[in-house]
């Protein structure tokens, strides 16, 4: 089986890890070179490490923004991790000037600051029992910000770090996780089977 | 809240894992994807590899075993050893560490943590701390090995690191590497009062008593080498024993 992924540059993520992680899946992923194909692969990953506002400005540079926002919007496989899934929100406080995609309609907020930030480690991941594809289990985390509520019309995740927030949100086979899966043991790789085969069994 | 986490640490030498006392000493301990691997399968959280040979003899393996224990791991990898600019914190990011540690250059040229933080992010950049405790009680930071004293307080070091960027310390008791007598609890507790981000402790572990004592001292994380490489025991076993004793750990 040839599964093509596309994995969006955002220039700031280091995507060694997540390449390697759909590789032991026996999957091909690749970096997407223009915004046709994103548009034309079955498998979009937008990764993210680094600011909320050199993410979003490299995505513009380079013309992604349009086919990002249409295939969340009509809920083709896409897999957003970490900074990734806060870039589907609105804004960040992060970068407060720059607009995020807004397929979410959320603010990107700080967690609390009488806590050890970053959050760097495993946490819970408790999803809601309607998940298709989230379930219960420890994930790893490296985060400075994050998205509050679930928005309406999609499902999602919690996990408690100074109070809950939203750790994962899905929607058709749109997957966003504010953990990393890839770097999430033997439990993050079955989360990214399901994406695949949930996805698959659906087209 | 987030579990403290156990970290497998392998100094390698020109490709292989070793072992010494007080960073002396060398001894073969194997094959550096191998054991990524087994301590994975045994539970660990994230491993770091450090190499060793990077900084008194001005090379290093490192990319190629970076490259070589990505295939393999699917946790958190932590690498550490001669990065002295930001191009090469990139060749290892790019081999695939998700994080990279500085440690001698650093001290040399602390604008280097910045360059770091802006271009991967805080959570990126590990700044490692050999700490040694000098006759007047107060910790000096030490270089290459521990071979080079530098006069530099350990706690003003870890805080103005923290304010260049760091996201996490790595903080080593140079005084207690490799003899398995209990992390320096003094030393973590200084140093996790001076900053607000994660330390991890490092040096002197035997027992799960030890982990415990580091972790309930304000260590978010420890890293584990000897004991693990000589065989005393394991991470399952580690985690065993913590769970036991009430201290929440990922299973």
């Amino acid at each position: 089986m040839n599964t093509d992924v596309v994995i969006v540059p955002t220039g700031t993520a280091n995507t060694a890890s997540v390449i390697a992680a759909f590789r032991r899946l026996g999957a091909e992923p690749r970096s997407a070179g223009n915004p046709e194909e994103i548009r034309d692969t079955d498998y979009v990953v937008l990764p993210g490490v680094g600011a909320f506002g050199a993410a979003m400005e490299r995505i513009d540079e380079e013309g992604f923004r349009e086919t990002l926002v249409d295939r969340i919007e009509d809920g083709r496989p896409t897999l957003a991790i970490c900074l990734g899934m806060q870039l589907l929100g609105e804004k960040s406080d992060e970068s407060p000037s720059v607009s995020g995609l807004g397929v979410v309609p959320e603010s990107v907020t700080r967690l609390p600051q009488d806590l050890t930030v970053p959050q760097i480690g495993w946490n819970r991941v408790i999803p809601d029992p309607r998940s298709r594809f989230l379930d219960l289990g420890w994930a790893y985390f490296a985060n400075s910000y994050k998205l509050s509520t679930v928005p309406d019309g999609w499902v999602g995740a919690q996990t408690e770090y100074g109070g809950e927030f939203t750790s994962a949100i899905e929607r058709g086979d749109v997957l966003a996780c504010q953990f990393h899966p890839e770097l999430s043991g033997s439990w993050g790789a079955d989360l990214l089977r399901r994406w695949l085969d949930g996805a698959e069994s659906r087209s | 809240m987030a579990a403290p986490r156990l970290i497998p640490c392998l100094d390698v030498k020109d490709g292989r894992v070793v072992k010494g006392i007080r960073f002396q000493n060398l001894r073969d301990a194997g094959d550096p994807v191998a054991q990524a691997a087994m301590y994975q399968d045994q539970g660990a959280d994230e491993i770091v590899i450090l190499d060793v040979s990077a900084t008194p003899e001005g090379r290093g393996h490192a990319v190629e075993t970076t490259a070589s224990v990505r295939q393999v791991l699917s946790i958190p990898l932590t690498v550490g050893g001669g990065v002295r600019k930001v191009e090469d914190a990139l060749a290892l990011l790019e081999a695939g560490a998700d994080k990279v540690a500085v440690n001698t250059a650093a001290v040399q040229r602390p604008e280097l943590i910045a360059e770091l933080a802006d271009r991967f992010g805080s959570q990126c950049t590990v700044l490692a701390v050999d700490a040694a405790q000098r006759t007047d009680g107060d910790w000096e930071v030490v270089v290459h090995g521990g071979r080079t004293r530098t006069g530099r307080n350990v706690e003003r070091w870890v805080r103005s690191a923290a304010a260049r960027g760091a996201g996490e310390i790595l903080l080593t008791s140079w005084d207690r590497d490799g003899t398995r007598s209990g992390y320096d609890i003094d030393l973590i507790e200084a140093v996790t009062a001076a900053v607000d981000i994660p330390v991890i402790a490092s040096g002197g572990a035997d027992n799960a008593d030890h982990l415990e004592d580091a972790l309930s001292s304000g260590a978010t994380a420890v890293l584990i080498a000897s004991i693990l490489h000589d065989g005393v025991t394991t991470v399952g076993s580690l985690k065993r024993q913590l769970l036991a004793n009430g201290t929440e750990v990922r299973p």
